[in-house]
């Protein structure tokens, strides 16, 4: 399991985080919420390494991160930027470039790489469109590429931050049942959501982090009872019996 | 096993096309800026030069001494440049960087002017001097950049600020001691008259060495491409690599800048319309960016020398003429750095 122990993290003299933990069992999908500014982002890029922590411990099946080196970590956790650019390569080259943590220089990618990158594509509904350039996508396939980029790096753990954006209803629907579908096959999957009926369906396992520092953490039903999400979102979170849904009550 | 799509090669059948179209404009290239010129040249001329020693005739000189050397500098500078600005445009992120417009061509000219103060005209000194200074300038943009959060526009304006403080430094020298003979009008333009083999030659092996290792390092560019957060999350030590990147981006500028001055937009338009036409990622790149490169300098060496013959202009006028509306054209569309120009 991915633990996230005690965690004070920000940029520069700036702290964001104030002692956060989680922990992201293998076959789960924990997401995170918050308001604007709550530090979600912050927190996946310190467990990612992308940047330093200031205090507290990350252990990766109980090995410290700090213990291992930047392309050792990228083997065991994928991260998937909330912003991300537009490179001048084929869709197909982008996901390729997941495998490449698990090479040393001179990079040539293998066969093998190669077919894991083919695989992720079909998962992720992009192999018709392997050659053609990222520029070309719109928005909702080129995060999808990206995040069959993260599959094709094939990591035990994979941090998703904002994953849904530029997708519509039904290509979000469809990335949380992929979610589910990695969770299930063994991966710990943790995603930062902002639309809460998506996440409180899905999840596993629903952590509230507000002004850094996580105010709740539990199954998706007892937060959504707890009264949590009113206090930190303003907005009522309703649980439909009936219909076995959950629903913004304005 | 199934076998694997033909698109896992990264070699289209456009990519290749293109390859066989920029090897055969290469040899056009240096075919005709072999034989034309003040002097026109013959094959059979310069075959029968070749039977009976090159020293021997007038022609057989002109193409040991003044045509070989010419062209194949312009092709080796061309390369250099057009691989420079790919290089440079990748770690920054901003298509609009090359190295003439971020002042690293003019760190290079400044070094180039104190070699010359100092009596260094040639050989392997002057090749280190001139990455010394398109290094020194292209890690100032790089670390300011970082350093203030500089949009991509900003980026442009501190490179022309830079090169122009490189340019009055190197002025103000040749004012001082006026008879060093560098930063005159040719120079500042960039220029392949009187270019000899000790100049041409160490700075040449340099720029091939140092395009051979980018080859090896195309992937960690394309990676390094996906920008800060996307490259570190697939384990790459971002500082580092940038670092190493712009180191060879400054060996191959500094090294151009030594045999032919301060060539302008070659990093600017090779890449840009190779980007165009490719669309595909740093390997593609790098080696469409060395051919066109080449095979567009010496082109436009060639006529820089014809046009208006027997009157010779320095090639970065017309590179200059081509090159300046090609970067306001780019303006304009909005390209530029992703559209962030």
């Amino acid at each position: 399991m991915l633990e996230l122990n005690n965690i004070r993290a920000g940029y520069g003299k700036r702290q964001i985080l104030n002692g956060v933990s989680l922990t992201v069992p293998k076959g789960k999908l924990v997401t995170v919420i918050g308001p604007n500014g709550s530090g979600k982002s912050t927190f996946f890029k310190s467990a990612a390494g992308i940047i330093p922590i200031l205090s507290g411990e990350i252990l990766i099946d109980g090995t410290k991160a700090a213990d291992l080196s930047r392309s050792e970590t990228a083997k065991k956790i994928a991260y998937l930027a909330q912003g991300k650019s537009v490179p001048d390569m084929t869709v197909f080259q982008l996901v390729l470039h997941g495998r490449f943590p698990h090479l040393s220089y001179p990079r040539r990618y293998t066969e093998k790489d190669k077919r894991l990158a083919i695989a992720a594509l079909e998962k992720t509904g992009l192999a018709e469109r392997a050659e053609i350039p990222l520029s070309s996508l719109s928005g909702g396939m080129r995060q999808n590429a990206y995040i069959a980029m993260a599959l094709a790096q094939d990591t035990d753990y994979i941090l998703l931050d904002e994953p849904t954006t530029y997708l519509d209803i039904s290509h979000q629907l469809s990335l949380m049942k992929n979610l589910r579908e990695l969770a299930k096959e063994g991966k710990g999957v943790a995603a930062v959501l902002h639309d809460l009926p998506l996440a409180f369906t899905f999840s596993d396992i629903i952590a509230v982090l507000s002004g850094g520092e996580i105010t709740a953490c539990g199954e998706p039903l007892k937060i959504c009872k707890s009264g949590i999400i009113s206090e930190v979102f303003g907005t009522k979170l309703n649980y439909s019996e009936a219909e076995s849904c959950y629903y913004y009550k304005y | 096993m199934k076998r694997l799509p033909k698109y896992c090669s990264g070699k289209t059948a456009r990519i290749k096309t293109l390859y066989l179209a920029g090897a055969a404009l290469v040899l056009l290239a240096a075919f005709l800026g072999i034989l034309l010129g003040s002097t026109p040249l013959k094959f059979s001329e310069i075959i029968n030069a070749a039977g009976e020693g090159f020293s021997s005739t007038a022609a057989g000189r002109i193409f040991l001494y003044v045509r070989l050397p010419r062209t194949a500098a312009s092709l080796v500078c061309g390369a250099a440049l057009a691989v420079s600005g790919a290089v440079i445009q990748g770690v920054l992120a901003n298509r609009l960087a090359s190295p003439s417009i971020i002042g690293v061509n003019s760190g290079a000219g400044l070094a180039v002017t104190l070699c010359a103060a100092l009596g260094i005209y040639g050989g392997w000194r002057l090749s280190l001097f001139s990455f010394l200074g398109a290094f020194g300038a292209v890690m100032l943009i790089s670390l300011g950049s970082r350093r203030w959060g500089a949009s991509r526009g900003t980026v442009i304006l501190i490179g022309v600020a830079l090169s122009s403080f490189f340019n009055a430094i190197s002025n103000a020298v040749v004012t001082f001691i006026p008879d060093i003979g560098v930063m005159s009008n040719d120079f500042k333009v960039g220029e392949f008259s009187g270019v000899a083999y000790q100049r041409l030659i160490p700075s040449a092996i340099l720029i091939l060495i140092t395009i051979v290792v980018l080859f090896t390092l195309t992937n960690e560019l394309d990676v390094l491409s996906l920008g800060e957060e996307g490259a570190r999350s697939l384990g790459m030590n971002t500082s580092a690599m940038r670092t190493l990147f712009l180191m060879l981006a400054a060996s191959l500028a500094g090294c151009a800048v030594s045999i032919a001055g301060l060539l302008s937009f070659v990093g600017l338009i090779v890449p840009h319309a190779v980007r165009r036409l490719s669309g595909s990622g740093s390997s593609s790149l790098l080696g469409l960016c060395a051919l066109y490169g080449g095979a567009f300098v010496c082109l436009c060496d060639t006529a820089a020398r014809t046009l208006f013959s027997p009157y010779e202009i320095p090639v970065g006028i017309i590179m200059a003429f081509l090159g300046a509306p090609f970067f306001v054209f780019i303006l304009i569309k909005g390209k530029g750095g992703h559209g962030d120009a």
